[in-house]
């Protein structure tokens, strides 16, 4: 299993105009592990995500995600690849136009063909597995509260059943009670769905509880490893990261529970 | 991976039905499996036993079509066991069927089409009545402020009024002359070609110096403004309350009217009657060279002709109004921005709202304006 690599990234390079964001970056993600990815603000760890999902083109450097290369252009492989990745942004980035239903429906209309009926119950299947209230189904984005629509977004981004999916920022703006819901949300699906988890996040709770690996972007690199291995690690910046006052509760607090 | 679609195997023995299911149960495939498991019958079984030992693939679509099945045998009276589920699948169906434990409700809600109608032509007329005393009273509120600044020069904004002038005013200039250049062509050309049947298209002269400085120039000067600059104040405003900008406005000590408002008026209220003078030059200047050119005329003729039908009331008639449309282009803009609220899809909605109501005040006053002119003789 060690050597089923599903996303590989080889000397990526990304700037914006002569801002350079990545140089020579390489990483490799696993079949079902949970992946964090962290970084100071504006270290390009959102320009990451939206590079190995197609949205942004790098300036060099190769991308492989599930043996497809999602820039290589080619229209059916791309579709396919789509396919089975779940992208969750951060607001959720649900259709204001359509319903929540509606929108858990949006890919299953685009990529495949299924009765009404059935894509119905798969809709009301999504909303209960992400844990929104039966009655969230007609209800329009506007309607619902920011944690709402990040679990309808989850809800859109498992419709259907994707292998990979990539979390940008998930608990950012949920309180913590909210946050932890959803940490539990995304490690009990990750399990019981086998699913691959590349998330962006600044809270280190989520990554103490359900990260196996973690990836910090410095120097426009990054340097992937367990919690254990970033506190060993003498670079100034994942020192202060991984010892800081809140790093410390948030570690304390999970080896705290595993104990329990 | 998912390249053998899943299939499923039925057999019955005594009161024992055992569905026999193997390949890959995926959501790539669930339309025909849900066509798979439609026709399945318990005839008079009573047990049913699901064999999932050859499944290769299994995902949410899959397990729910499994579940159902067994779901509809249950309701029939039949007792349910899944055998053979391998480790990793097993987690999933429990998820499944925890999610399917839950209460449903219907995922869309439909109502009479007659009672919408109705639901909808109240909804709105609450709304207008609603939005009609709002906006009464955020014109008392601009008035006051005015005053106040008036009384007190020193809070007039002058920085950001000049920015506001060159905005609506001075970027305008080239838009404005062209359209009412324009305009004033096509009046003019309408004009020869109808009056040369009465042989009478030295009229048209006439028809230009009373329409274009008295209403056309104005009223068109006005639309282009509320599309213009009317929508800008509530995109503007609307992204700041967005940003929570307006917020930070007032916990500062400051009153949001003062400082976005009524720069914005006071911008308009010397913009609009400059662009509207800008407007009725452009427009008899337009009209002026299509006259000239359709009847032979040189410029001198023309002037002469205009100089006698042209009016002073005309030109002030037309004026008089550019001051009241600028503030109601103002208010409506500003007033819809406040209003924005949350998303940045209100922006969009109240920009919108705010252009057509604007428009529709303008003309709407323009059309008062014609009546009380009209009883006044002018």
């Amino acid at each position: 299993m060690a050597e089923d690599v599903v996303i590989r990234v080889e000397g990526l390079k990304t700037q914006f105009g002569r801002q350079v964001v990545h140089e020579g970056l390489d990483l490799e993600v696993e079949r079902g592990e949970v992946i964090g990815v962290v970084g100071g603000s504006g270290t390009g760890k959102s320009v990451l995500l939206r590079t190995i999902i197609g949205l942004n083109r790098p300036a060099a450097g190769h991308i492989d995600v599930l043996g497809v290369d999602p820039h290589s252009g080619d229209p059916a492989a791309e579709r396919a690849f789509k396919v089975r990745c779940g992208v969750l942004f951060q607001g959720g980035a649900l259709f204001s136009s359509l319903t929540v239903t509606e929108n858990i429906q949006v890919p299953m209309r685009e990529h495949l063909d299924l009765p009404q009926e059935l894509m119905d119950e798969l809709a009301a299947l999504k909303i209960a597995i992400v844990g929104l209230p039966p009655d969230a189904g007609p209800k329009y984005p506007a309607q619902l509260s920011g944690g709402m629509k990040k679990r309808a977004g989850l809800a859109r981004a498992l419709s259907v059943d994707p292998e990979i999916l990539f979390l940008d920022e998930p608990t950012a703006g949920l309180d913590p009670i909210g946050a932890a819901a959803f940490d539990d949300l995304i490690r009990g699906l990750q399990q019981s769905l086998s699913l691959t988890v590349f998330m962006v996040t600044h809270d280190l709770d989520s990554l103490a509880a359900i990260c196996d690996r973690i990836a910090v972007l410095v120097e426009k690199k990054v340097r992937v490893g367990t919690m254990a291995d970033h506190m060993r690690d003498s670079h100034p910046w994942i020192r202060e990261y991984f010892h800081g006052p809140r790093a410390r509760a948030a570690i304390d607090k999970d080896t705290h529970s595993a104990m329990v | 991976m998912a390249s053998d679609t899943g299939w499923l195997r039925t057999s019955a023995e005594g009161d024992a039905l055992t569905l026999q299911a193997g390949g890959s149960w995926t959501v790539e495939c669930a339309a025909a499996l849900d066509a798979l498991v439609s026709g399945l019958r318990a005839d008079g079984a009573r047990r049913a036993r699901f064999e999932l030992s050859e499944v290769t693939a299994l995902d949410s679509a899959g397990a729910w079509v499994l579940r159902r099945t067994a779901k509809s045998f249950e309701a029939e009276g039949l007792a349910i066991e899944f055998a053979g589920v391998a480790p990793p699948f097993e987690p999933l169906l429990r998820i499944v069927e925890e999610a399917d434990r839950q209460p449903h409700e219907p995922l869309r809600v439909r109502f009479n089409p007659f009672f919408r109608l109705c639901d909808r032509v109240g909804y709105v007329l609450i709304d207008m009545v609603q939005e009609t005393r709002l906006l009464v009273g955020f014109f008392g509120v601009t008035v006051v402020s005015l005053g106040a600044v008036l009384i007190r020069p020193r809070r007039l904004r002058f920085v950001s009024l000049v920015n506001q002038i060159e905005q609506t005013g001075l970027n305008a200039v080239p838009i404005v002359f062209l359209l009412n250049f324009l305009i004033g062509m096509v009046m003019a050309y309408l004009g020869v070609f109808q009056l040369r049947k009465f042989g009478a298209e030295i009229f048209t002269i006439d028809g230009l110096a009373f329409g274009i400085p008295r209403e056309m120039a104005v009223l068109l000067t006005a639309i282009i403004v509320a599309g213009r600059s009317g929508s800008a104040f509530t995109a503007q405003i609307g992204t700041m309350q967005v940003n929570e900008e307006v917020d930070a406005i007032r916990t500062s000590g400051l009153d949001p009217v003062e400082v976005l408002v009524l720069p914005r008026i006071n911008a308009l209220l010397i913009t609009l009657p400059m662009l509207t003078f800008l407007a009725d030059v452009a427009g008899i200047l337009g009209g002026a060279l299509m006259t000239m050119g359709s009847l032979d005329l040189t410029f001198g003729q023309f002037m002469r002709r205009f100089e006698d039908v042209m009016t002073l009331s005309n030109f002030i008639v037309g004026m008089v109004k550019a001051p009241v449309f600028a503030y109601i282009i103002a208010i409506v803009g500003c007033f819809e921005g406040l209003r924005v609220s949350g998303s940045a899809e209100s922006v969009g909605r109240m920009t919108t709202r705010s252009v057509v109501e604007s428009i529709t005040l303008v003309i709407l006053a323009e059309a008062m304006f014609a009546i009380v002119f009209t009883v006044l003789g002018i």
